[in-house]
């Protein structure tokens, strides 16, 4: 009786050692190759594109480049953090994340400085680049995360938000769809039209925090200048200050005017994308990366791309935009050289056409730009006038931001008022400062 | 002699006590004590604040309270529709009805089926514009009925809750069918011959003999609905503004947003601290209840 | 029920509103079911415009397209391999706990029990990343073993607790009798109390291996080479950064959903008749 049963478990673990044994393998053979580098990233759409470009690599200088992808983004970020902590991180990988979190990786050491290889030769690869596009990895003078200056990253494509519209809706609404809104009334003005003939008008991924942050921002830019928002993430200015009030009044205006699509609060971008793409929407507000998505959803989609319209003429119209997304070297990596020469290939102007033509994505080097399609080359122009809080050197309290977006949130919804967001928001934020000064 | 025997007995236990304590305890340990700290989950250094994190938690975080309601609410709900639709089906499905089996493997198939698939399914449905629910209400001339369920902040809650219903019955409906079928048949003989009707029989022999199985599923349904968040993530990412934030989205959000690992460890600990209190409620109760 | 119930049945009218609300019920269960199937036999741009639920034309080789580029050939049978090993795993490992807590005394039982049914309750968030580094320090972190030792944790408390509930309503006299006879007591387990517990292992069974087959995050973490991956990842690889392959997406997802139905189809005749006798609480 016992034999039969020992017999029976002696099997099972017979089994599982040797799982034990084939796990191991696979391992092994990974770490020896000192010529292979091995890339993880989050991009499942760029994976056919990355597999070609390793290809070529290879043929070209023998050595092997392994990109591993690892989906969706949200699990990229744990794998990274994760890897992070049991010292195991690949040479090349990306941070999902905001520059606090690039400053703690680079704190903890696992971030290679690679302004010696920018510099070098006078400055020739960093040359390449858009400024913009650098400016997300890069650690200016006197940053607020005691950073050494330096450039820690390297682009690999750039992206713009701005706004889109559908030119048959707008013939629909008898509007001129070669002159889309320029200022926020005519907008507005719009969404009353919207309104009336029962359409949809602004979609965006609004349910996602971020998108609202980036259209707040864009407008306080517009409405107060730059000094002033970076002076109230500072603490140096107030949220109840009346511009802020007038930046979260927008939303209300827009609200009213019937200006966005219902259910906007609590879409995902994916669900907004495939709103526009379908023609179900006048307006989006997305980052260039929505020409493939469109284009795949619907390739006959008759639409263009122009800037948010303005509220006021005081500050120029801001827009985000920068590095899409960036690769940085592992500073423990025992192929940090090979690693860097690979990244420097990548970014050279003839793989950076191949990737951008390929995936539809603006390319990083601005000697790329040539053959981009039209809409593409559109949100090409705005990049030089975009931001992004990473080149700030500052950035906001966490709970603050939550606090500022979902208070906007409850604008649309109805249930604050721009006066009550404003001073919730503050509120937070002495809460913080003072948390801070302990 | 004595001894033998209980080393025999520890063996027994033993491999769900190794692998528990490598797999749990260590893990467990490592996160409690985390929540003593101000850590973003990546510097080599931490922060030691004592008991500040917790202080923060139930005195200042708001959101975190009101994220707690929120999964209560889902939950009641849960509790009362879920289990009683449920019940409803079991009791259907007892008798001896054609397409019983039909029946038993159909409704379990909500379980089954993806979140992505539900989330995105769902979200189409209950769409405001373009969804069929609202569709087939103009349809039937209950156009004014029609609403942005999931988007305006006095239907997202309960819409997020009756789909999560919807997912979760099929377990329940298995269990309570179960139990059902389990009640002798002579019981109701019996009931009729002394002159019940059907009311009087469902109270008095169907009600008392299935009450354990009712706590069983009760239990389960409060565990589970308690720590749901992927649905909610893939209908409405717990806006609008909050109104549908639950506790694991907040642990979520200060681990990936915020990048306060020790805060959220404090935050998980305090989620299990009041879900044992409520499970040592609900054993008080069925304790009571059985005597 | 069947009899006092059955007068009223002869009552055509609430039999009719019971069909109804029956029917009505599955209705909204097999939509979801039908849209994915429907979807995955349509093209990315008539995903969203199409919305009937019979595609106009059926495009069957996105079946094969999602096989192929899913690379499902390997990540279906690691799926399979690890639920099944998981299950395995869990019902040894949790029955053999579960009868000593119910059969057994020994110093510590009711502390350990209570230990493992609190772990039921709390969540540790974050718990990928000092498993991650604990797999690593063992050196299971990129291998099968450590994974599946993971998942049969992860199912461990609430089997043990099923189980146990199910042990203790269990008559003891056919273990007496064995114990007369002779039998160990890891003869009496094996031989006596796992036959009759059949039904609440169905329960046990599907329980996990749902679990087990959904997972894939810590298979994400946890794993680095592709061939150890589980079939729930490489779904993920049509949902894309920006693009989001509705059409493949779905067509895995009903190719993934086969095996876990027909599981459930398997085992569910077992969990009426078990459940019944023992996961039944006090």
């Amino acid at each position: 009786m016992f034999k039969s049963l020992f017999s029976k478990l002696f099997l099972f673990f017979c089994v599982l050692v040797s799982l034990v044994f084939s796990g191991c393998g696979t391992n092994e053979t990974q770490n020896k190759a000192v010529n292979t580098i091995t890339i993880w990233h989050w991009m499942t759409d760029r994976q056919p594109a990355f597999y070609e470009l390793a290809k070529r690599y290879e043929t070209n200088t023998g050595v092997k480049v392994n990109f591993e992808l690892y989906a969706p983004s949200d699990a990229y970020s744990q794998k990274v953090r994760a890897a992070a902590q049991g010292a195991t991180l690949p040479d090349i990988f990306g941070i999902l994340g905001e520059k606090r979190d690039f400053s703690s990786f680079i704190k903890a050491g696992h971030i290679l400085d690679l302004t010696p290889y920018m510099e070098e030769n006078q400055g020739k690869w960093k040359e390449e680049f858009f400024a913009k596009a650098l400016a997300v990895n890069e650690f200016s003078e006197g940053n607020s995360y005691s950073i050494k200056t330096g450039i820690y990253g390297v682009p690999i494509d750039v992206m713009a938000i701005q706004m889109v519209y559908n030119k048959d809706l707008f013939k629909e609404l008898g509007l001129d769809p070669q002159n889309p809104p320029k200022t926020l009334e005519e907008f507005l003005v719009i969404g009353n039209k919207i309104k009336k003939a029962n359409m949809q008008g602004l979609v965006s991924g609004w349910g996602e925090m971020w998108m609202i942050d980036c259209l707040a921002n864009n407008y306080a830019f517009n409405i107060m200048g730059k000094d002033k928002v970076l002076a109230t993430i500072r603490g140096d200015a107030s949220y109840n200050d009346p511009d802020w009030i007038k930046v979260f009044n927008i939303f209300k205006e827009m609200r009213d005017s019937g200006v966005l699509a219902s259910g906007i609060v609590t879409m995902v971008n994916k669900t907004a994308e495939q709103l526009f793409a379908n023609g179900k929407a006048v307006f989006a507000f997305n980052g260039s990366w929505c020409v493939n998505v469109y284009k795949g959803m619907n390739p006959e989609l008759n639409y263009a791309a122009m800037l948010p319209p303005q509220a006021s003429d005081k500050y120029p119209m801001s827009i985000w935009g920068g590095a899409g997304s960036s690769f940085l070297v592992n500073a423990r990596s025992k192929n940090k050289e090979e690693a860097v020469k690979f990244l420097r290939w990548m970014t050279e102007k003839e793989q950076q056409s191949y990737l951008a033509e390929s995936t539809k994505n603006l390319p990083a080097n601005k000697n790329s730009l040539k053959d981009i399609p039209a809409i593409l080359a559109q949100f090409a122009n705005s990049v030089e006038i975009a931001t992004h809080p990473s080149v700030w050197g500052i950035s906001e309290f966490p709970a603050v931001i939550e606090a500022f977006d979902k208070g906007i949130q409850s604008i649309i919804i109805k249930e604050k008022t721009p006066e009550q967001v404003a001073a919730d928001v503050q509120k937070i934020k002495e809460r913080e400062l003072a948390k801070k000064k302990k | 002699m004595k001894l033998k025997s209980i080393l025999e007995n520890y063996v027994f236990v033993l491999p769900a006590v190794i692998i528990f304590s490598i797999f749990y305890i260590i893990p467990f340990i490592w996160v409690f004590q985390l929540g003593l700290y101000e850590w973003d989950g990546i510097m080599p250094t931490k922060i030691f604040v004592g008991f500040d994190n917790f202080k923060e938690i139930i005195f200042q975080d708001k959101i975190w309270w009101q994220s707690m309601l929120n999964a209560g609410f889902i939950t009641a709900i849960a509790l009362t529709f879920q289990n009683s639709l449920a019940f409803l089906l079991a009791l259907a499905c007892d008798r001896e009805i054609r397409l019983k089996n039909f029946y038993r493997v159909i409704f379990f198939i909500p379980p089954v089926l993806s979140e992505v698939v539900v989330g995105l399914v769902w979200q189409w449905i209950l769409d405001g514009h373009y969804g069929l629910l609202n569709n087939w209400l103009a349809k039937v001339g209950l156009a004014h009925l029609a609403k942005n369920w999931l988007s305006d902040p006095g239907t997202a809650l309960i819409t997020v809750s009756l789909v999560h219903c919807w997912k979760g019955f099929g377990w329940g409906f298995l269990i309570l069918l179960a139990g059902l079928q389990t009640i002798p048949r002579e019981l109701y003989e019996a009931a009729r011959v002394d002159g019940a009707n059907a009311w009087d029989s469902f109270k008095n022999v169907t009600i008392p003999l299935m009450i354990p199985v009712i706590i069983l599923v009760a239990i389960l349904t409060i565990l589970g609905t308690m720590q749901a968040f992927v649905l909610i993530i893939a209908m409405t990412g717990g806006g609008p503004a909050y109104h549908t934030q639950v506790p694991v989205l907040r642990i979520l959000a200060s681990m990936r947003g915020s990048s306060r690992f020790g805060y959220a460890c404090a935050q998980g600990i305090s989620f299990g601290v009041v879900l044992m209190a409520i499970s040592f409620i609900q054993y008080r109760f069925s304790k009571s209840s059985k005597a | 029920m069947k009899t006092s119930l059955y007068y009223k049945t002869k009552n055509s009218a609430t039999n009719i509103l019971i069909h109804l609300l029956l029917l009505s019920v599955a209705v909204t269960c097999i939509y979801p079911l039908l849209w994915m199937v429907s979807s995955s036999l349509k093209t990315q741009e008539m995903i969203f415009r199409d919305t009937s639920l019979i595609p106009k034309v059926a495009h069957f080789e996105n079946y094969y397209l999602a096989w192929q580029e899913g690379g499902f050939g390997r990540y279906f049978l690691n799926s399979i391999m690890y639920t099944v090993l998981v299950v395995v795993g869990i019902i040894i490992v949790a029955s053999m706990a579960a009868y000593a807590f119910s059969r057994f005394s020994f110093p510590g039982k009711n502390l350990l029990f209570y230990t493992f049914m609190a772990a039921m309750m709390i969540p540790v968030p974050g718990s990928f990343v000092p498993l991650y580094v604990l797999l690593n320090k063992l050196h299971l972190r990129n291998t099968s073993l450590g994974y599946i030792l993971c998942m049969i944790n992860v199912g461990l408390s609430t089997s043990i607790f099923l189980l146990k509930t199910f042990f203790d309503k269990m008559p003891k006299e056919l273990e007496d009798a064995a114990r007369i006879d002779g039998c160990t007591k890891f003869g009496i387990w094996w031989h006596v109390a796992l036959p009759l517990a059949k039904p609440v292992l169905a329960v046990v069974v599907v329980f996990n291996a749902l679990n087990v087959w959904n997972e894939y995050i810590l298979a994400l973490v946890i794993f680095d080479s592709k061939q150890l991956m589980p079939l729930q990842v490489a779904l993920m690889t049509f949902q894309g950064e920006f693009i989001t392959r509705y059409p493949l997406l779905m067509a895995g997802l009903t190719i993934a959903a086969l095996p876990i139905i027909l599981a459930y189809l398997f085992m569910q005749k077992y969990i009426v008749k078990g459940v019944t006798q023992g996961a039944v609480v006090g």
